[in-house]
């Protein structure tokens, strides 16, 4: 069973920055990381007109259900996705089987930019998500997490959010 | 999996409603939707066939409010219900937090609700969950119609574990935000118990 991922001021920076930095490089329309439960964690670029939340749920829809092709397949994973549109197009990354890196772009860009561009950043983003995973593990193991949300969490805090 | 982001204050987490085809699943959500304010809530996604059968998962992000200034967010989907979706419904219950099973109370469907709960059973273990140790609740749906199993019986046919468990009728609401209510508070203390 995986375990929850907590994401802090710093880390999140990063990431932050991470996708900025491929987002300038790939002249890119979007961008998105998301976890690979649907989930999402950050993005760059123009989200205005998007349902990033519906994006997300989606993508990681997709991811899975390729995913479980290629188990099917004898493969592990297939790690890229891509998909050509009218005018816009999406490539989709697996990046160290936990989250997933989104690319749309249109004719600014072009496919073997936006590849070799993901390649590099996907390296960074990957190490940045390991360090995340080795703190939880830390901070875990030593009882202590950062001004828990949930130490205090009462039956009325619950009661309100129905309310 | 839940997920705990301290930069923008939000929390994550993910509620699956498993059941046998035609149960009330997607109703369940579709009544949750028409009740929510729309600041609350995102786009209902139903990725269906023509004939409205959930052929991949319902999707519906709620954002119901704040708890000690964190953002609470759920997550909720449906899983295909009808049989030949195993493989389907078994990625949708990557990273759950919580699980509602909707057993449809028909005395004809008594045997597709048991097939269906052996069926999450052992999705989850394949998974690495146990049923037993995960934020989990049962709605027996469909409680107005004429041909149902009473509630004593089908609640000691299929919960075997003192679960929480709600009467409803999902196509008029009853019982569904009571369901939701109660898996959302086990995912919330279940969180508090690790953090």
């Amino acid at each position: 069973m995986e375990s929850n991922l907590v994401m802090y001021e710093g880390e999140f920076r990063r990431i932050d920055e991470e996708l900025r930095k491929l987002y300038q490089q790939t002249n890119a329309k979007v961008l998105f990381l998301i976890d690979k439960n649907g989930q999402l964690i950050a993005s760059a670029g123009d989200t205005y007109n998007l349902d990033t939340t519906a994006l997300a749920s989606l993508t990681a829809g997709n991811i899975a259900a390729t995913g479980g092709i290629a188990r099917l397949l004898g493969e592990r994973e297939f790690t890229v996705l891509f998909h050509e549109g009218d005018t816009d197009n999406i490539h989709i990354t697996l990046i160290g089987e936990r989250v997933i890196l989104v690319v749309i772009f249109d004719q600014r860009s072009s496919l073997g930019l936006v590849r070799l561009r993901v390649k590099k950043s996907s390296e960074a983003i990957a190490k940045i998500f390991e360090e995340i995973a080795a703190k939880a593990d830390r901070e875990k193991s030593e009882g202590r997490l950062d001004e828990s949300p949930f130490a205090e969490i009462s039956d009325e805090d619950i009661d309100n959010l129905f309310r | 999996m839940s997920f705990i982001n301290y930069s923008s204050r939000e929390i994550n987490c993910k509620i699956v409603y498993y059941g046998p085809g035609l149960c009330g699943k997607t109703t369940n959500l579709q009544f949750v939707y028409k009740k929510t304010k729309p600041e609350q809530k995102g786009k209902l996604i139903s990725l269906a066939t023509e004939t409205e059968r959930t052929l991949f998962f319902d999707f519906l992000p709620l954002a119901l409010g704040d708890i000690r200034g964190f953002r609470v967010r759920f997550h909720l989907y449906t899983v295909p219900g009808q049989v030949f979706y195993a493989a389907s419904r078994k990625l949708i219950l990557k990273g759950v937090d919580g699980v509602v099973f909707v057993a449809d109370s028909q005395i004809e469907r008594m045997e597709a609700n048991i097939e269906s709960l052996e069926d999450l059973k052992i999705n989850l273990a394949d998974q690495g969950y146990d049923l037993e140790k995960l934020p989990y609740t049962i709605q027996y749906n469909k409680r107005d119609l004429p041909n149902v199993v009473p509630l004593t019986e089908i609640d000691g046919l299929l919960n075997t574990n003192n679960t929480p468990f709600f009467e409803g009728v999902a196509v008029n609401g009853a019982g569904v935000f009571e369901t939701l209510k109660d898996v959302a508070k086990q995912v919330l203390f279940e969180l508090k118990k690790h953090y």
